[in-house]
């Protein structure tokens, strides 16, 4: 069964990010750009459904020249080809966007499933791939964290407040997953050499109809970092404890107006 | 290079390809998630991960540069930087790495047999077999030609007597790349754990590569087939060509350990506050220390990189890769001083990573040609002079 993997490329986790000068995008200066790790478990999940049930996965991302790179990750670990469709850097964070351009370059391809990471690091909107799937008029399970593929359906479970919830849904579908689905594997350096012989194709927008400058559906105005933290107030409790619960109360109410 | 891209003033980053960097990076990935969480553990009760060594198989990190037998065929910087990365972790790590690659699989696809190699190379690869290369001894140490452990044909077979030292995976290698004399000079000889003969005791009571075995070899009356001769193998020389190629990584190597102290006292010195609530990276004297660290480092990646491709080239000369090596492993080691004083106290305990990479960079300044002797080696190199003997002593 093929599969297709949504992927996007993302700050560094470990990244120290900073607001660039016009105050409504980060300072990409001193980035690193890697794949998101929410995608990690849908393509580890599409590898193993692939190598079990034969197939093969396709990688899509939709994003600026430089995410070819995470796509390069995705065939070293084992996928076998990929699409980039060039742009994005004026829609990001836009996610009904961002899924209309990945229904137009998916809506004649042949699949089984369709797997996207949760949400992608960084925007963390976790909108695209239900967007997506109603796009393509096709069943989903959001955040999954177990996944077993029959014939022409699937079983999932996800976990919500105090439990888990098991959905059956017919094939093809959509699925979004997160950690506890699996453990990704490394790019191993063999298949990190194989990868450059991989087929990558590329689109533009206007190709498959896409105009990003128009119908935006979302706006970002402008970022700003978390305030610095100040220094704590550490109150010595050993001699007095009774006085030192005291002060806490009185903090707690009128400093941090907490009570 | 750096963990930190906000510091690659020189953008060295700039110089890798795309391939070479995801080498760097999964490697990087690996260790951050395998080696480092446990590293201090180990390190600590002396511990060498055996559990790790199949996966470092399936990543391809063992014979990396070689091609044959389907192995990955990395070119010279990719194969660098996956001895910085594992030696950013820890140099025993590295050590092992480069024992499998470069002492053990290089010789045996240089000299060895078609059988040899078939019967060994993705074994060793895929870190189902490990190897190890036994050349000091306990009175020959940066002189091996002066070896006392000979083989001796006896019919077909060839019987080694002799005691080998200082030998990392000595104990736990499945197979030991021995050099001995012989009436026609010294060869190489694949000897396999159990042979009758042939046995190890580990080295106990290093405060140095503590993540590594290192391990005394003992050959009395070891009787092995013809078979077991690297039938290439004609002299000493074969023994050190393998220590270039070992010494390559060394070189590569060291730049992880030196990242490794450097960044933590980079870290440290921004977060550790004295005097008037600034942090101790305000102080003048803190500030050279990291200077000098981050000059040398870049320095030393850049020397790194021109050996790398001297290396793809085939005009690198012995004495280069000596050059790099002194001077990439005195920068490392000078770094863990400079960063355990920026540590003050906390840079003697090992919730920090410091003491760890300055115990470790004791053997690596020795082993593979002691700092010392590549200084002769450059000696040599420039004025014709070999001084590796005093005056009068032959």
């Amino acid at each position: 069964m093929n599969c297709i993997v949504c992927v996007t490329s993302v700050p560094d986790t470990a990244s120290v990010i900073k607001i660039g000068a016009d105050g409504n995008q980060i300072d990409e200066g001193g980035i690193k750009w890697i794949l998101s790790p929410h995608d990690e478990y849908a393509l580890e999940e599409a590898l193993k459904i692939t190598e079990a049930q034969g197939g093969e996965v396709t990688v899509v991302t939709y994003g600026p020249a430089r995410a070819e790179a995470v796509l390069r990750d995705c065939l070293a670990r084992g996928a076998h080809q990929a699409v980039h469709v060039i742009g994005g850097e004026e829609t990001l964070g836009d996610s009904f966007k961002i899924a209309q351009t990945l229904a137009a370059i998916l809506k004649d391809r042949e699949y089984g499933l369709i797997l996207v990471g949760v949400q992608s690091v960084g925007t963390d909107n976790s909108q695209v791939g239900q967007m997506l799937a109603e796009l393509l008029d096709l069943p989903h399970v959001a955040g999954i964290t177990s996944l077993e593929v029959g014939e022409g359906t699937l079983n999932a479970s996800r976990e919500v407040e105090g439990g888990k919830e098991i959905y059956e849904s017919p094939l093809p579908a959509l699925l979004t997953c997160q950690k506890g689905l699996n453990e990704p594997r490394y790019a191993a350096l063999k298949g990190i050499m194989a990868a450059k012989r991989k087929p990558v194709e590329k689109i533009e927008p206007s190709d498959i109809g896409i105009d990003e400058g128009a119908g935006a559906a979302y706006r970002l105005r402008s970022l700003s970092l978390p305030p610095e933290k100040g220094e704590g107030t550490l109150l010595q409790g050993e001699d007095d404890p009774a006085g030192a619960a005291g002060n806490l109360v009185k903090l707690l109410r009128e400093e941090a107006k907490a009570i | 290079m750096f963990i930190r891209r906000d510091i690659d003033l020189y953008s060295v980053d700039a110089l890798l390809t795309d391939e070479q960097r995801m080498v760097r990076d999964t490697t990087r990935a690996w260790v951050r998630d395998r080696v480092m969480p446990s590293i201090e553990d180990w390190a600590w009760h002396e511990r060498f991960p055996t559990e790790l060594i199949a996966e470092m198989g399936d990543l391809d990190l063992l014979g990396a540069p070689y091609s044959d037998f389907d192995l990955p065929g990395l070119d010279s910087i990719g194969y660098g930087l996956i001895n910085q990365e594992l030696e950013r972790a820890d140099s025993g790590i590295r050590s092992f790495v480069s024992v499998q690659t470069s002492l053990v699989m290089y010789p045996i696809l240089q000299w060895g047999s078609e059988e040899q190699k078939k019967r060994w190379i993705l074994e060793l690869g895929k870190g189902r077999a490990i190897g190890c290369f036994a050349l000091t001894e306990p009175d020959f140490g940066s002189n091996p030609g002066g070896m006392r452990t000979r083989a001796r044909r006896d019919g077909k077979d060839w019987i080694l007597n002799g005691e080998k030292m200082w030998i990392t995976n000595g104990g736990i290698a499945d197979i030991a790349v021995v050099w001995a004399r012989t009436d026609d000079g010294v060869r190489a000889f694949l000897v396999e754990k159990g042979a009758k003969g042939f046995s190890t005791v580990d080295q106990t009571g290093k405060y140095s590569l503590r993540v590594s075995v290192t391990s005394q070899l003992v050959f009395e009356d070891c009787r092995v087939p013809a078979s077991a001769l690297l039938p290439g193998t004609s002299g000493l020389k074969n023994a050190l060509a393998c220590l270039n190629q070992a010494r390559y990584g060394i070189a590569w190597g060291a730049l992880g350990s030196a990242m490794a102290t450097f960044e933590a006292a980079l870290d440290y010195a921004g977060a550790r506050v004295q005097f008037g609530g600034k942090p101790i990276a305000a102080h003048q004297m803190v500030q050279e220390k990291l200077a000098w660290m981050f000059d040398e480092i870049i320095k030393g990646q850049l020397l790194a990189f021109r050996m790398a491709q001297l290396k793809d080239q085939k005009k690198l000369r012995h004495e280069a890769v000596s050059m790099a090596k002194r001077n990439n492993v005195r920068v490392a080691r000078e770094c863990a001083r400079l960063a355990r004083e920026i540590h003050g106290a906390n840079g003697i305990v090992n919730e920090y990573p410091i003491m760890r990479h300055m115990m470790n960079l004791e053997t690596v300044n020795t082993y593979e040609g002691t700092h010392d002797i590549h200084t002769l080696v450059l000696g040599a190199f420039l004025t014709g002079y070999p001084a590796f003997e005093p005056p009068g002593s032959s």
